[in-house]
């Protein structure tokens, strides 16, 4: 047998404090109450460093310094200004892209190869694009002199931690708002990071601020009525919730919320490249993707090859250590997060699917589950309907075109959906019917910063990338 | 020195057009199809379809299997057909396989055969056996003309070049071709003063006359005039025909065109202007 | 014995393909207190043969790749500022220069955003048009160095490659722009400078049937100007006329300068199972 030796990318790069402050008014302060919590490598469950916790006071500093770097310097600064310090930040995420993404591995758990490959080179590519807009905003559709909307709240999750406070911070920045950001309890080092850069590019004091903590902390946030702008990435329940409260008040709001995609199989795409597709749409990131595409629709008359072909590559996948640069599937982001795949995988043996997974050894320690596959899924299932947040793939099928598309519409969540065809007309036909804020056809999970991402539905309102992400922090 | 010569105006004129009819329009890959080697016979007829002036080149130059269609559409233009043979490029085939395979291309309309020597055997010593199977292959033409490519790029040194030329002259070669193409050296000035040296003294010697043929890597007027000059102060005016100097090229032949363009309308032509076949 | 150091002075060159030839004429002037190459209808030949094979891998880029590019033209520029501040340009007209590479930088990913568009047709189609480059692109640059960038910069952005002659008073500012372009990740042969005479050469590069397009931005005899745009009328290049009167070049540059050289693909597919 061919056993690959193990080729771990170095950590020597990453320099990892043993206490982090929060990020307020350019500088790195402790918290008013001198709380903090520990963030773990869920690979080893090491703990990493200990990471002040935000309470109310806190919010209220970042806030005040946020208004106020807003008012006196960067809401009257020229665009051409702005953007040459968003190039800044961007060229130090490129220089500092390999500690950025040993970091990112370490705190999230996702293979190196993805850190390394795709998120920092996308969180580069996003302050790269609006850098470029801060002095074109009266070329961007949205009147001669767009302004901007002053403070913004942002709250993003832990499954691409530094690429999330791209989409948030890039586009906030260049319109000439000033922020507060919360990055996830499990993931904050990427974003303490990304703090020293902001430094490390002479940003003005308070236009960035990083307060972290729990959900405690991101509520104190966003009904801090000192804020103008709330932009969240998470789960649906939690942007109810947001919706809920910014009733009555003139916060505007952008919302990145759940999704469960379809991704639709039809008989005449070519097997190898669709299965491929397939495995990239569910078990990149772990699975940990709002827009992974966690329903395989597949026609039946193609079901039997494409489930062996699909069983034959899985077997393939190498799930382990997310610094080893052969890893395919890292760890499960934290001990929460596994609990619930658990469960809902649980659920799906009880109500009856069929569940495979390929020979596969686990570590002993952190959290890990194996790439998996439920078949014999219907409409009714939970697996079916609840967004799992893990390698977890249910397989349903169907017979025409429109019984595909009404299958994948039946959901509350519409981000993303996938088509896999050779007729291009098919494609666009799918296309229009598909209620889904991202169609990938005979591709998955691509991302670019020119192009618009977001949902419909209860996946959420607002795009963030492209010229439509300008629209969420400017006064339109 | 030599190559170094001004050309301009009604020289280059009559220069540019003498070696349009100097042009092997060639074709010699694993892709080509009877489509590709129509259109090619198309080209040969009327280089620049614009301009009834423009002359046909002197042959298409093809592999053995799309000879038919070449000799087809060719039929009445007075335009050459040439093969290449004996399992062109490396000529790494037994004797009977060479000699088989020039019959098959004469049989089938080839009126030019353009063999390779065996570098093997040169490059060991044997030259009797280089000879011998020169001969037996100009043998095997019965009347096509025959073309001997030294493929000088693996002959390596100018004396190498110069013997090549005199056993493939001594064995009954019609011409004597610098390269196929398909090694990274092909025709170069040197060389090709080597090889018109040798035709020189080869008929001062015995009377009899022998082509020259530089193939690959001319791609510009400039390149293809420099050829020219030299053929012009070397071997003298008898080889400034097409029947005593060839160009083997494919993308030679739309220079040539832009720069007689260039001359009729006084602006520069672009590519655009000219047909790609 | 005196301790002045004796300087070792600067050869101002053409720039083609990437490379700093002289002129093939062997020709030189002088002009602000050097000697300039003067280039001939042939060192033209020459510089449109390098652009147009430029085309090819330069439009083909991904935008990211063309706007990184123009951004480090600018951070190198920024490195050479008080090069060109000793070539006699007041300081603010070189940073004006350099902040508009960065501005055009940001538009390579973003011109078929506010140019290009889905169209709504009245059938079962998809139909999008997108801007492309037209391909190769002569300029008749103005002596101003901030117009020498306000016109090289929006025409290479969106991917087409150029040959810019240089004001014939005022050359040495542009050598040094194309040793700081050559320096910069440009793909050689997607800017080509020539010094000399544009009064020799436009009309060569205006005539010249594998040009696409014509920025006459520099050119102040109208004679000339006419001439020019009806030699250019003989492969139908795009032209952009002279400015009707000199021209604040430190003004909102606006998307003309790369509008004008672009053309505007629009691809119908129909929809249907």
């Amino acid at each position: 047998m061919f056993e690959y030796a193990p080729a771990p990318e170095s950590r020597a790069v990453v320099d990892i404090k043993p206490s982090y402050g929060l990020f307020v008014d350019g500088a790195f302060v402790d918290p008013a109450d001198g709380a903090s919590f520990k963030t773990i490598n869920p690979a080893s469950e090491e703990v990493l460093s200990e990471v002040a916790e935000a309470g109310p006071a806190d919010v209220d500093r970042a806030v005040a310094a946020a208004r106020e770097a807003y008012d006196k310097v960067w809401s009257r600064m020229p665009g051409r200004d702005r953007a040459k310090y968003l190039y800044r930040i961007a060229r130090i995420i490129q220089e500092r892209g390999r500690e950025l993404a040993v970091l990112e591995s370490l705190d999230n758990g996702k293979p190196i190869r993805e850190s390394r490959d795709v998120d920092i080179p996308l969180v580069a590519a996003h302050f790269f694009y609006y850098a470029g807009w801060a002095d074109k905003l009266s070329h961007a559709g949205f009147g001669p002199a767009p302004r901007p909307l002053g403070v913004a709240a942002q709250v993003i999750p832990w499954n691409f931690p530094l690429l999330m406070l791209a989409w948030k911070i890039a586009p906030a920045l260049a319109a000439g708002n000033t922020v507060v950001l919360k990055p996830a309890e499990t993931t904050p080092l990427t974003a303490l990071l990304f703090a020293e850069i902001c430094q490390q590019a002479d940003l003005p004091p308070g236009v960035v601020n990083i307060v972290t903590g729990a959900g405690e902390t991101g509520r104190a946030l966003v009904e801090h009525a000192g804020v103008d702008k709330i932009a969240f990435t998470g789960s649906t329940e939690v942007g109810k919730a947001i919706a809920r409260s910014v009733a009555g008040s003139r916060k505007k709001v952008t919302l990145e919320l759940g999704g469960k995609a379809a991704n639709v199989v039809f008989e005449d795409a070519p097997i190898d490249q669709a299965v491929e597709g397939i495995v990239n749409g569910i078990f990149f990131n772990q699975g940990h993707v709002c827009c992974a595409g966690s329903r395989l629709l597949v026609q039946e008359s193609v079901y039997e090859p494409v489930l062996a072909s699909l069983k034959r590559r899985m077997a393939r996948l190498r799930v382990g250590d997310p610094l080893d640069k052969n890893t395919d599937i890292g760890a499960i982001n934290s001990a929460a997060q596994l609990e619930r795949i658990r469960t809902l995988s649980d659920i799906g043996g009880e109500e009856g699917a069929e569940r495979w997974s390929p020979p596969c050894d686990l570590p002993e320690h952190g959290f890990w589950f194996a790439p998996t596959i439920f078949t014999g899924v219907t409409q009714a299932h939970r697996i079916a309907r609840e967004e799992i947040f893990g390698p977890v793939l249910s397989v349903l099928t169907f017979r025409t075109p429109a019984e595909a598309v009404e299958k994948a519409n039946n959901t509350p969540y519409g981000l993303s959906a996938g088509v896999w065809t050779d007729k291009g007309s098919r494609i666009l036909w799918m296309a229009d019917r598909l209620r889904a804020g991202v169609v990938w056809a005979n591709t998955f999970n691509k991302f670019d910063p020119t192009s618009p991402f977001g949902g419909y539905k209860e996946s959420g309102y607002g795009r963030e990338g492209g010229r439509h992400g300008l629209e969420a922090y400017l006064d339109v | 020195m030599l190559g170094t010569r001004s050309i301009k105006t009604t020289a280059k004129a009559w220069a540019i057009d003498l070696a349009i009819r100097m042009v092997d329009l060639t074709t010699l890959e694993g892709a080509d199809t009877p489509g590709k080697v129509r259109a090619l016979c198309a080209k040969a007829r009327r280089p620049d379809p614009a301009d009834p002036t423009c002359p046909p080149v002197a042959a298409i130059c093809v592999y053995p299997a799309m000879v038919p269609v070449a000799t087809e559409a060719l039929a009445g233009s007075g335009i050459h057909t040439a093969s290449v043979a004996t399992a062109f490029p490396s000529g790494q085939a037994p004797l009977e396989v060479k000699l088989a395979d020039t019959k098959a291309a004469v049989a089938a309309g080839a009126d030019e055969i353009d063999m390779v020597i065996n570098r093997g055997a040169f490059l060991s010593g044997r030259y009797l056996e280089v000879y011998e199977e020169i001969a037996a292959v100009k043998q095997a033409c019965g009347p096509a003309h025959l073309k001997v490519i030294l493929e000088t790029g693996e002959l390596s040194t100018y004396d190498n070049v110069r013997r090549a030329s005199w056993i493939g002259m001594l064995a009954g070669g019609d011409f004597i071709k610098t390269s196929t193409g398909k090694v990274p050296v092909a025709a170069t000035l040197p060389v090709t003063l080597v090889m018109l040296e040798a035709v020189r003294d080869f008929r001062d010697l015995t009377g009899r006359q022998v082509g020259v043929k530089p193939a690959g890597g001319i791609r510009t007027t400039k390149d293809a005039i420099k050829y020219l000059v030299l053929v012009n102060e070397t071997a003298g005016d008898d080889w400034l025909d097409p029947d005593w100097f060839r160009f083997g090229a494919s993308t030679l032949l739309n220079d040539l065109l832009m720069q007689r363009t260039k001359l009729t309308t006084g602006v520069y032509a672009g590519p655009d202007y000219f047909t790609l076949d | 014995m005196s301790d002045a150091r004796v300087a070792v002075r600067k050869t101002y060159k053409l720039f083609i393909g990437g490379k700093f030839p002289r002129s093939e004429s062997g020709r030189s002037y002088i002009a602000q207190d050097a000697n300039v190459a003067l280039a001939s209808r042939k060192d033209v030949r020459d510089a449109v043969v390098a652009a147009r094979a430029a085309v090819k891998g330069w439009s083909g880029a991904t935008a990211y790749n063309r706007g990184q590019i123009l951004y480090r033209v600018a951070e190198m520029l920024e490195g050479r500022r008080d090069q060109f501040i000793g070539l006699g340009l007041p300081a603010a007209e070189v940073d004006e220069a350099i902040d508009r590479w960065v501005w055009y930088a940001g538009w390579s990913d973003k011109i078929s955003q506010v140019y290009g568009g889905a169209n709504p047709v009245a059938g079962p189609y998809f139909n999008l048009s997108s801007p492309e480059p037209t391909g190769v692109v002569g300029l008749v640059t103005p002596p101003s160095f901030l117009g020498l960038v306000s016109v090289i910069a929006p025409a290479i952005v969106t991917g087409n490659t150029v040959i810019a002659l240089a004001a014939h008073d005022a050359p040495l500012a542009a050598v040094t722009l194309a040793e700081v372009l050559a320096t910069s990740d440009l793909p050689g042969g997607v800017v080509n400078v020539l010094t000399g005479d544009p009064a020799e050469t436009a009309p060569w590069l205006a005539a010249h049937m594998d040009v696409n397009a014509i920025d006459l931005a520099g050119v102040t005899d109208q004679a000339l100007a006419t001439s020019l745009e009806e030699a250019a009328a003989g492969n139908l290049k795009r032209v952009i006329r002279p400015p009707a009167s000199t021209p604040n070049w430190s003004d909102d540059p606006g998307l003309a300068r790369m509008t004008a050289f672009l053309e505007t693909k629009t691809v119908w597919h129909p929809k249907g199972i």
